[in-house]
């Protein structure tokens, strides 16, 4: 039995005291839930000695304290729709307050005559129940989190269902936000995209907390299937309070000629892991993996990252940086995988750690296991500091050290987010990343 | 450099033959605690050394194998069905004359040329576990250089030997270190004295006869104070059908200034599991530098690493492994800074074949508070079959600013247009791939000793033969 079970805080109202009562899903989602429970039980809690958790701090993985959600007052929701401030701009929306579905902003009528399904959760369970049993959480937590996936997965009682039908391309970003409300929550923020052949879509995720020193957990997982031809674009703008345990699992599932692009921006919780799995199963499948973390006082962001190349003539182009000030710590663990006969595959893999203090520390790890033949890969990881000469060169236009400073990270970190190619959200993911400066 | 190439052909088939074994001192098959106290007794340990036999023992017993990360084919290895000590039962022999004919032979056919015997400074081979042939040169004696096996090393020199013996490689170090810990026999001592530049690098040929012996030799090489010292090892063994055991401990003590260089060319019979624990001790301006070449073996595990404990410490691995049908070569390398203005070098090349797999492992560690120090990793690996397999796992820790530490690894195959090119010459496709490999390592072996880096290329020719068409 795992030690998280025998955990003696777990009392009700606890997450570890299990789903109680499941919710109103059908019987085959509450047969799955509790299978899922069972699973979760009987994983191992991680160890640091666990190849997938090396160098991570899995002693704050500590679940006991953490609560099923609670309710939310009328002025928690007030508060939650005036502060849900991202994109100007955006085809539609949905807000979340401890998993409860706020507000949504459906697509335009056109959109849904078109066939654009975009609904909560709970909803599609029913109404697509078909299509959501294909493809949610069909690809194993690979990387490590197979636990906390099986405690999502027990515990998941909202999120996003987006369905993009064959050749409907949306222009705007849809929007999602997960608010953390309430000290000791716990949330399991869960988007599932579905695109179909040569469907295109652009969404960001906001992850924030009400209170920016209220600790809670939060495990989610997404599930992005980009279908034949499709072009899907995924941004995650993590910025949860500084005490807030995060986990999320995304798996891409990238078809023929399809292209994928996510970016993840780590600013918040206390510790942060992510897992992104790319799986590339179609010929002319290709899949672009981009991070950016800024990580001061004790923050640890911990990216576990496998570009899976299971067709021949693929391609993958992975690019982290991370930013560390204070004594915090950053591991990057990435694999590329080049899977038996799947030749041709050009895969790449980049990570820089950007060092701002002497008590900062970055892991990395990169990865390769190539069973395949007339590949290309190469992969770099390099740490170092700001450059003495470029700091003096702005210090002698007049700016002082920490201005300059701050210029040079976020110029640095820039390259990541210019690859995005989208100016709206660019500008807004700058902002984030000043805000935190700013602190 | 003119070479006579003929008088150092090694030729891998030449290995492939055993005499009968007539050994006096036999430990029996199976680790016991018996078996230890009998290794003991018959090396007439020192009590220090019995207490440090039976920890490496409990501690071997206790350890986990560390299928966790490494090959499950760990498990394959039965220990019990393991001889751990035999010997032949006489003294090392001083001169050539008094070496048995038998095992002279051994060595003829092993291709070690009486013109290498002149070039080189001294040569200590092992024949089974106990070094059947010492013999150092006498200018290098009169320097006052000790080159003796490890068992006499601690005989007659132990109040060198006890100081550092054990102390770059504890005994817990790892599951293998232990064992060898417990069961170590053979080996060589060197000491070179403060000022000392040897000229000629030391050689030493290590080989494993007896069926499912394992060889665990341990090796202290200790250069004092702005000395500078050569090691060069390499390995055949005769094919046998039940699996091989060989797991040794090589410590380095790089002083003040001092320069250790340490070559091995491995090429243990396909059946070998060559489990090998190997580091050194850089102190201030002292650099410390393995060139690691593995081409035979089952499985080896090997990460030859460097601690720079002064400022200005120098680690440096050059490393070419090549992987054919059956084999795993999991190598790499560890750096581990510990002082300011340390810099470390690591460039290794991989050539799988068929099935074969090969593995970089690496470890770059920065701790806090230290400044100006430079790593730079190298990694690359060359597939020729679509069988073929390559990882790399490299961990680079880093903290605190004023260090730069930068990775790069990339994964090729021999490109189509070099081979229709060279095709187009007359060449065979075999003849053009077999240059296209020589090439991808030849910046490497370059570095090497050229009676090294012409063996080499024989041997990466005899592991092409076959693997194309």
């Amino acid at each position: 039995m795992s030690s998280v079970a025998n955990h003696e805080v777990a009392k009700s109202g606890s997450i570890l005291s299990g789903p109680a009562e499941f919710r109103e899903f059908p019987d085959w989602f509450r047969d799955q839930q509790r299978a899922a429970w069972q699973q979760f039980e009987s994983l191992p809690q991680p160890t640091r000695k666990d190849q997938a958790w090396r160098f991570a701090n899995v002693g704050l993985l500590d679940l006991g304290p953490f609560k099923i959600s609670s309710p939310l007052s009328e002025d928690d929701r007030k508060n939650i729709l005036k502060y849900s401030s991202g994109l100007d701009h955006y085809a539609a929306r949905m807000i979340f307050g401890n998993d409860q579905l706020i507000e949504r902003d459906v697509v335009s009528d056109d959109l849904k005559r078109r066939g654009v399904i975009f609904q909560p959760l709970e909803r599609a369970i029913v109404e697509h129940a078909d299509l959501f049993r294909k493809y949610f959480m069909s690809t194993e937590a690979a990387l490590g989190s197979a636990k906390f996936a099986a405690l999502h997965k027990a515990l998941v009682s909202s999120g996003t269902f987006l369905f993009v039908p064959r050749g409907v391309e949306i222009e705007q970003p849809i929007e999602i936000f997960h608010w953390l409300r309430h000290d000791d929550v716990s949330i399991f923020p869960h988007l599932l995209l579905v695109t179909d052949e040569l469907a295109k879509v652009t969404v960001i995720e906001h992850f924030r907390s009400c209170n920016r020193t209220a600790p809670g957990f939060a495990c989610g997982v997404n599930d992005l299937i980009a279908g034949p031809g499709a072009k899907v674009t995924y941004v995650c703008a993590q910025n949860w309070a500084s005490n807030v345990i995060a986990l999320q699992m995304n798996s891409t599932t990238v078809d023929h000629d399809a292209s994928a692009m996510s970016l993840n921006l780590h600013l918040g919780s206390r510790y942060s892991r992510f897992e992104s799995l790319s799986r590339l199963i179609g010929e002319g499948g290709r899949s672009d993996l981009l991070a950016v973390a800024v990580a001061k006082h004790e923050q640890e962001f911990d990216a576990r990252t496998l570009q899976d190349h299971v067709s021949p003539h693929t391609a993958s182009d992975l690019l982290y940086k991370n930013a560390l000030d204070d004594r915090a710590r950053t591991i990057f663990g990435g694999l590329i995988r080049v899977e038996p006969h799947a030749h041709f595959a050009d895969a790449y893999q980049k990570v820089r750690n950007l060092l701002l203090s002497d008590d900062a520390e970055a892991n990395s790890m990169p990865g390769l296991e190539i069973l395949a033949d007339n590949v290309r890969c190469t992969h770099g990881a390099t740490s170092g500091q700001i450059e003495e000469d470029q700091l003096f060169y702005l210090r002698s236009r007049g700016i002082p050290t920490k201005a300059a400073q701050r210029l040079l990270v976020t110029g640095f970190l820039d390259e990541v987010i210019q690859r995005l190619n989208h100016s709206a959200i660019a500008t807004h993911l700058h902002r984030v990343i000043e805000e935190k400066f700013a602190a | 450099m003119k070479t006579d190439t003929t008088a150092i052909d090694i030729d891998r088939g030449k290995g492939d033959f055993f005499y009968p074994e007539a050994h006096v001192r036999d430990a029996g098959t199976g680790l016991s605690e018996r078996t230890v106290r009998y290794i003991s007794d018959v090396k007439e340990d020192p009590d220090w050394v019995r207490e440090f036999r039976l920890r490496g023992l409990k501690t071997f017993l206790e350890k986990p194998l560390p299928t966790h990360w490494a090959s499950k084919d760990l498990e394959a290895i039965d220990f019990a069905k393991i001889r751990y000590y035999l010997a032949p039962g006489t003294e090392p022999k001083r001169s050539w004359d008094e070496v048995p004919d038998d095992i002279k032979r051994t060595f003829e056919r092993l291709g070690i040329p009486e013109q290498e015997r002149k070039f080189l400074a001294g040569v200590e081979a092992q024949f089974d576990s106990e070094a059947v042939y010492s013999n150092i040169k006498k200018a290098v004696g009169e320097q006052g250089v000790i080159f003796v096996g490890s068992t006499e090393g601690l005989k007659h020199y132990p109040e060198i030997f006890r100081k550092w013996f054990g102390k770059v490689i504890p005994i817990a170090d790892n599951k293998f270190s232990a064992l060898n810990s417990a069961v170590f026999s053979g080996g060589s001592f060197i000491y070179v004295p403060p000022g000392v530049k040897v000229k000629h690098p030391l050689q030493a040929y290590f080989r494993i006869n007896a069926e499912n012996f394992g060889q665990f030799e341990r090796t202290l090489i200790i250069a004092d104070e702005g000395s500078e010292v050569t090691y060069m090892e390499g390995c055949t063994a005769p094919k046998f059908n039940t699996p091989t055991l060989h797991s040794a401990v090589v410590e380095l003590i790089a002083l003040k200034g001092a320069k250790i260089q340490y070559i091995t060319v491995q090429n243990w019979a396909s059946n070998v599991f060559n489990l090998v624990t190997k580091r050194g001790l850089a102190q201030e301006n002292a650099e410390v530098k393995w060139i690691d070449c593995n081409i035979g073996s089952r499985l080896t595990m090997k990460y030859p690493s460097v601690i720079m404990k002064g400022r200005k410490a120098r680690g440096e691995v050059l490393s070419i492994a090549l992987a054919n049908d059956g084999q795993h070569q999991d190598t790499g390398a560890k750096m581990i800074h510990a002082a300011d203005e340390t810099t470390s070098n690591i460039v290794s090349k991989s050539i799988s074949i068929g099935k074969g797999r090969a593995t970089y492992r690496g470890l770059v560690h920065v701790p806090k508070h230290l400044k100006h120090c430079k790593n730079n990793t190298e990694c690359d690996a060359l597939l020729i079959n679509a069988t073929s397999r390559t990882d790399t796992y490299p961990a680079i820790t880093v903290r605190g600013t004023g260090n730069a530490v930068q990775h790069e690894a990339s994964v090729s195959q021999v490109s189509a247009e070099q081979i229709f090119y060279m095709q187009q010459r007359g060449l065979t496709e075999a003849q053009a791939m077999s240059l296209s490999v020589n090439g991808f390592v030849n910046d490497l072996v370059r570095q090497f000793p050229m009676e090294y880096s012409v063996e080499l290329k024989r041997l990466i020719e005899l592991e092409m033969e076959g693997s194309v068409g």
